[in-house]
């Protein structure tokens, strides 16, 4: 048996069409969509009806993390395992440790946020049916595009393709999975 | 509330005052298409190479060649051939770190505090102004390393467990500066490289179509499997927001604790807190310096008027003449304090700096850094693109008097007029120095050549056209700026 097909893929000219078609398919119950756009449009994500990302969770605890890891690592080397007096100093104090802990914050943050926005987005992914797409190329370039997966409970052959119709989609057809 | 609510629900108000009609400024001129923009920026890298290119890049790595015979020379020898001597023990290698670091900070200054501050015509210059931070950063990262003599011991910078058992000494600024020019430089290449998926995506997607195979898999592989999906956007526009939200600390902090590496210190002319603000500034105005240096030429090679305007020259001048009068206000503070703080050794450093042995260089730090600027108040000099481009040139040079100045004249004389001396460069400093701009320019050559040099989905997100309520409702229309009209609420 032959797999069934990925979904279907609407084309739109321009970002207005998009986010008027966009809270149509939200407003019908659709949860197995997307829109493919070459830019990020202003407010497409409320009109998909999208929650908001939760990647600054992941980037607090990257940076709490790296704040915890530069203190420890100066309260270790410096004033546990191997002390050495150096001017009268402290063997550690959270002043000067602090430096090198607020850029540890940084470096931990950054690679938190870019691993959890990879994660969250299940990327990287280099076969997906929308790239396989034969007009893909547009997709990256100037078009617009929605696609509602056939393994949405909601979706059905003839009425969803009415719906993305009647919602201003151009070219619609069925993407191979 | 956004402008797209105006025409329904302004408030009352502004019936009766009648703001002004102040449109903004296209931030690409023309009206041009979103395929247009593809096509120009691709159409870079997917072009033939231009004979230009060529002429550029071998000169370019005839220049990298003397750091590398420097730089050979210097392991092979040993830091003896450098012409630092007691009492200046720092000189060139110091000069040169913190110039090209200072240089790096205006990509990050565009790419993130501009990016925060919703300044939109950051968009065609973040993308090569963050490429010239990281072969800065990495520019930089040639002095320090080779200063330490042994090369093959840096990694004793980093605290990995060595067979000494003793840890690196947290208490001095320099470890300081080692985690912030490392962090800098990881950050800010993970800041670019996320900033490039989409536009990566796109080279794939068009080297595909076009059957250049063996480009698109290379690019494939860097584009991650983009695909554009809205739901992705969602988690990309964030976690970019993040990124500038934490590069933007950073930029500050990275220059701030290379400016502890003086200002820890007890030298008379270093021992000042007004080094980390000072600093920063000076930062800011030699990166943009570099980036109108750069920027100019590379606008009027490649036809990009319609892309980089007018307008982003103006821009570009104007946070140069800021910059540049924040560090001549800086330059005439310190000399306000070593007069004020009655303490004699602080004023005759900085009488010595204007009037002693390095006096010219002195002079020319400040005919440099506080006269040019100066012009950028004169329209028609921020019109004439050529005037500009020589002006930053003048920033450039007055940026790294500027270290030199600091550096030279305070550790030359210090204390006790028995331990005075004076600096002279040797042939490998100078070489060796030189040859950085031949491996920065390689590199930059590189990368206009192989990578997108302008930011296309971010380009394409400030036009007109982006705006989904351009066509309904929306007070002003075609000013490319989506953010002022703000979704209605369900």
């Amino acid at each position: 048996m032959p797999d069934a097909p990925y979904g279907l893929i609407a084309a739109f000219e321009d970002t207005g069409s998009l986010y008027r078609a966009a809270k149509v398919v939200r407003d019908a119950g659709f949860t197995r969509w997307d829109c493919i756009t070459p830019l990020p449009v202003h407010g497409l994500d409320k009109a998909m009806g999208q929650r908001r990302s939760i990647v600054p969770r992941v980037s607090l605890a990257g940076g709490i993390t790296g704040f915890c890891t530069g203190m420890t690592l100066i309260w270790y080397t410096d004033a546990f395992d191997y002390r050495i007096i150096v001017a009268g100093k402290p063997f550690f104090s959270p002043l000067f440790a602090f430096p090198v802990s607020y850029e540890l914050t940084i470096l931990f943050t950054a690679f938190a946020t870019i691993i959890g926005m990879f994660v969250l987005n299940r990327l990287p992914m280099h076969y997906h049916p929308v790239l396989k797409f034969r007009d893909v190329r547009r997709a990256t370039d100037d078009r617009f595009y929605i696609v509602i997966e056939t393994a949405d409970p909601r979706y059905d052959p003839k009425a969803t393709r009415a719906l993305l119709e009647k919602a201003g989609g151009r070219e619609i057809e069925e993407l191979e999975s | 509330m956004s402008h797209a609510a105006d025409s329904h629900d302004a408030p009352a108000i502004l019936r009766e005052v009648k703001p002004a009609h102040l449109p903004r400024p296209a931030l690409v001129e023309h009206n041009r298409s979103f395929n247009w923009i593809t096509e120009k920026i691709c159409g870079i890298v997917e072009g033939e190479t231009p004979a230009w290119w060529w002429w550029c890049f071998a000169v370019a790595c005839f220049v990298a060649s003397f750091t590398v015979f420097g730089i050979s020379y210097v392991v092979a020898t040993g830091v003896g051939v450098w012409g630092h001597r007691t009492p200046v023990n720092w000189s060139w290698p110091i000069v040169n770190f913190v110039f090209w670091i200072g240089i790096g900070h205006a990509g990050t200054l565009i790419s993130a505090i501009l990016c925060l501050l919703r300044q939109k015509w950051r968009t065609s210059i973040n993308r090569s102004a963050e490429a010239m931070t990281i072969f800065a950063v990495v520019c930089a990262g040639i002095f320090p390393v080779f200063h330490v003599g042994r090369v093959w011991y840096a990694w004793f910078l980093f605290p990995l467990p060595n067979y000494n058992y003793i840890w690196q000494n947290f208490r001095s600024p320099l470890e300081w500066d080692v985690f912030a020019v490392s962090t800098y430089g990881t950050v800010s290449v993970l800041f670019w490289y996320v900033g490039m998926i989409p536009d990566l995506a796109t080279l794939r997607d068009r080297f595909y179509a076009t059957g250049r195979k063996t480009r698109s898999f290379l690019y494939g592989i860097f584009a991650m499997g983009w695909r554009g999906s809205a739901r992705h956007w969602n988690n990309y526009e964030m976690a970019y927001l993040i990124l500038a939200g934490i590069a933007t600390p950073l930029v500050l902090s990275v220059h701030t604790i290379v400016s502890f590496d003086f200002a820890v210190s007890l030298i008379p002319g270093w021992h000042t807190t007004i080094f980390p603000p000072y600093f920063v500034a000076g930062a800011i105005f030699s990166g943009f310096g570099m980036v109108l240096t750069l920027m100019l030429p590379l606008r009027a090679i490649y036809k990009l008027e319609d892309l980089i305007t007018q307008y982003h020259i103006d821009c570009m001048c104007k946070i140069t003449l800021a910059t540049g009068t924040m560090v001549g206000y800086a330059y005439m503070m310190e000399f306000f304090i070593a007069w004020y703080g009655a303490n004699p050794f602080e004023a005759f450093t900085f009488i010595n700096r204007a009037f002693g042995p390095f006096a010219w260089s002195y002079w020319i730090m400040i005919s440099c850094n506080v006269i040019t600027p100066q012009l950028f108040w004169f329209k028609s000099v921020r019109n004439n693109t050529t005037l500009v481009w020589i002006l930053s040139l003048f920033v450039n040079v007055g940026m790294w008097f500027e270290r030199f100045v600091i550096i030279c004249t305070s550790l030359t004389r210090d204390f006790l007029p028995s331990s005075w001396g004076y600096l002279s460069p040797t042939v490998v400093d100078i070489f060796t120095f030189f040859g950085t701009f031949g491996i920065f320019s390689v590199l930059f050559l590189l990368f206009i050549r192989f990578l997108p040099l302008m930011a296309m989905a971010e380009i394409k997100a400030v036009t007109p056209q982006a705006d989904p309520h351009r066509d309904h409702g929306a007070g002003f229309t075609g000013h490319g700026d989506p953010s002022w009209q703000e979704v209605p609420h369900r």
